[in-house]
Formats: C-alpha cells, structure tokens, sequence
C-alpha cells in the first residue's frame, strides 16, 4: 500500500494526477454550464451533457478511486454490473419517450 | 507449507487464489457496496427520466434555481472536496499525519458548505410552494413529480453527503491522534468520490437538461 499503486506514475509529485484530474473536472462543468447558458439546440445541448457527465464520472473512477490501478478482475467486478443500469434505461426510455410523443 | 506455496503458485488473477481482486477486504466491500448504490440512484434517476417524458410540461429549472449563483458552486464545492480528498488519501498513504488531518479537515468543509447551500436551495423552494407530494398555492401546469423527484432525489444525495461528513469526521478525529492507514483513509475516499460521482449526474439531469 505504498507507492507502487499511487496515482502518481512517472514523473512529477506526487499529488500530480489528482491536481490535473480535479482542473479537468472543472473545465467540463464550466463548458456544462456555458452550454446551457448559450441555449444551444435541445437535442445538441442533451446529447453534449450526457456526454460530458459520462466523461466527469470516468475521470472520478479512473483516478480518484484509482480504479485505473487496480487488477483486472476488480475492474470487471465494477463495471459489468453497470449493464443492469443500461437494461434499466433501456426499458424504461422507449416507453417514456412513446408517452412524451403522444403528449405532444 | 509446501503444498500452500503450489496452492499460491497455480493460483492465477481467475482462478480464485488467496486474493483474487489483490485488495483489502474492507476496500473490496465498499466498492460492493457502491456498486449496489449505485444501481439504487440509477434506478432513482430512471424514474426521475420517465416520470419528467411522461408528465408532458415541465417547468424550467432556471425558474425555480439559480444555477450560476448556488448549484454550479455547490457543484465545485463537491469536486474541490473530491480533490481534497484524494490528496488526504494519498498523504495516509504516505504516513503524513498532519497532511491527513488538514486535507481531511478540508473535504469535512466542503461537504459542510455543500449541504448549507443544499439547505438554502431546499427552503427558498418549500418557500415558492414546493412540497414532497405536488405543490401549494399557484400550481397551474406545474406537475406535482417536479418538486416529487426533486426532494427525493437530492434528499437521498444529502443523506449521503450527511453520512459522508460524519463518517469523515470521525476518520479526522482518529487521523488526529495518528489513529490512520493508507488503507481506511482510501475505503472512506472511495465512499467520499462516489457521492461526488451521484452529484455529476444529478447536477446534468435534474438541472441542466
């Protein structure tokens, strides 16, 4: 539990990759913000946030919970459960999305 | 002795081994643990979707919250309390006692400011009309699952900054009398980013989009 599972790799201090990490994240909600302020068109602005919050959730996983360093098989254990949040999403937007049509 | 050296040797990362995952159990049940919180918002957030597709009008959020002057600063609290958090981790890494505590005291500040905001935004909108199940006063066209989804959602993110806060408070405590491993600071970290992560798309879905 010492330096060789740290964030930091390669060069630099030590507290580098979390200094970088937390700038990145601050850029992509500056640009989440601005987006919506700038009133772009819907499905741009929709499809540009969930983008964006996938990429902020990314970073927080890969490096400050440091799941980049872990072993294999600890990255499946996480991410495989997550396709039982796309079968969620799955079954519920099309339904939704039929009743928001017919709304209109 | 020997057969517990072949027993180590054949092991390999699939074939269950003494430590298949190569962490500490505690850090292994948190992430667990988080995974299953996480299908709990996921689930919480789906509904939150369907119910806003389904409901027909939808207030605009920029009506009801100021984004640029609470949310999005309630936003960078918590990404700056993550920040602060992963250097309290990598510093109890190091053996740093008073690097832990200071950082550690940070994240706790941060966590704090957060639900002081999270406490203004919830009373200036009770103050407008808003409650748990519709809304009081004039409530033409606004649907009663606005304020529904809203308190219950944020509710439950609250309630894990809460717990996030106390929890820290008392790693804090115990770092402060040197009472700290690399190990338990990084599982209460990993539990400190998640909240972080659950704000992320709360802050996208319920008001930006």
């Amino acid at each position: 539990m010492t330096e060789g599972t740290g964030a930091a790799h390669g060069g630099g201090r030590w507290y580098q990759t979390y200094v970088v990490t937390w700038v990145w994240l601050l850029l992509f909600t500056v640009i989440e913000i601005g987006a919506v302020a700038l009133r772009l068109e819907r499905a741009l602005l929709v499809s540009l946030l969930l983008v964006l919050s996938l990429m902020k959730a990314a970073l927080i996983v890969a490096y400050f919970m440091h799941l980049r360093y872990e072993r294999l098989n600890l990255v499946y254990l996480v991410l495989t459960p997550l396709i039982l949040i796309a079968a969620l999403v799955g079954g519920v937007v099309p339904d939704a999305l039929n009743a928001f049509h017919l709304r209109r | 002795m020997e057969v517990g050296e072949q027993r180590r040797v054949r092991a390999t990362a699939w074939g269950g081994g003494e430590s298949p995952f190569a962490v500490p159990w505690p850090k292994l049940m948190m992430w667990l643990f988080l995974l299953s919180d996480a299908l709990t918002f996921a689930a919480l957030l789906s509904g939150y979707g369907a119910m806003r597709l389904t409901s027909g009008a939808w207030p605009r959020q920029a009506d009801f919250f100021n984004i640029t002057a609470v949310v999005g600063p309630m936003t960078f609290i918590l990404i700056c309390s993550s920040a602060t958090m992963a250097v309290a981790v990598g510093a109890a890494r190091r053996g740093d006692r008073r690097l832990v505590t200071r950082f550690l005291g940070l994240t706790i500040l941060g966590g704090l400011a957060f639900l002081g905001m999270q406490a203004f935004e919830w009373t200036s909108f009770i103050r407008e009309g808003a409650r748990l199940t519709g809304w009081v006063g004039h409530a033409e066209g606004i649907p009663p699952m606005f304020p529904a989804t809203f308190f219950v959602i944020t509710g439950f993110h609250g309630g894990h900054v809460t717990s996030g806060v106390i929890y820290l408070i008392i790693k804090a405590l115990q770092a402060a009398r040197g009472r700290f491993s690399g190990e338990t600071i990084e599982v209460a970290g990993l539990y400190w980013h998640f909240v972080d992560l659950v704000w992320v798309f709360i802050f996208t879905l319920l008001y930006l989009i």
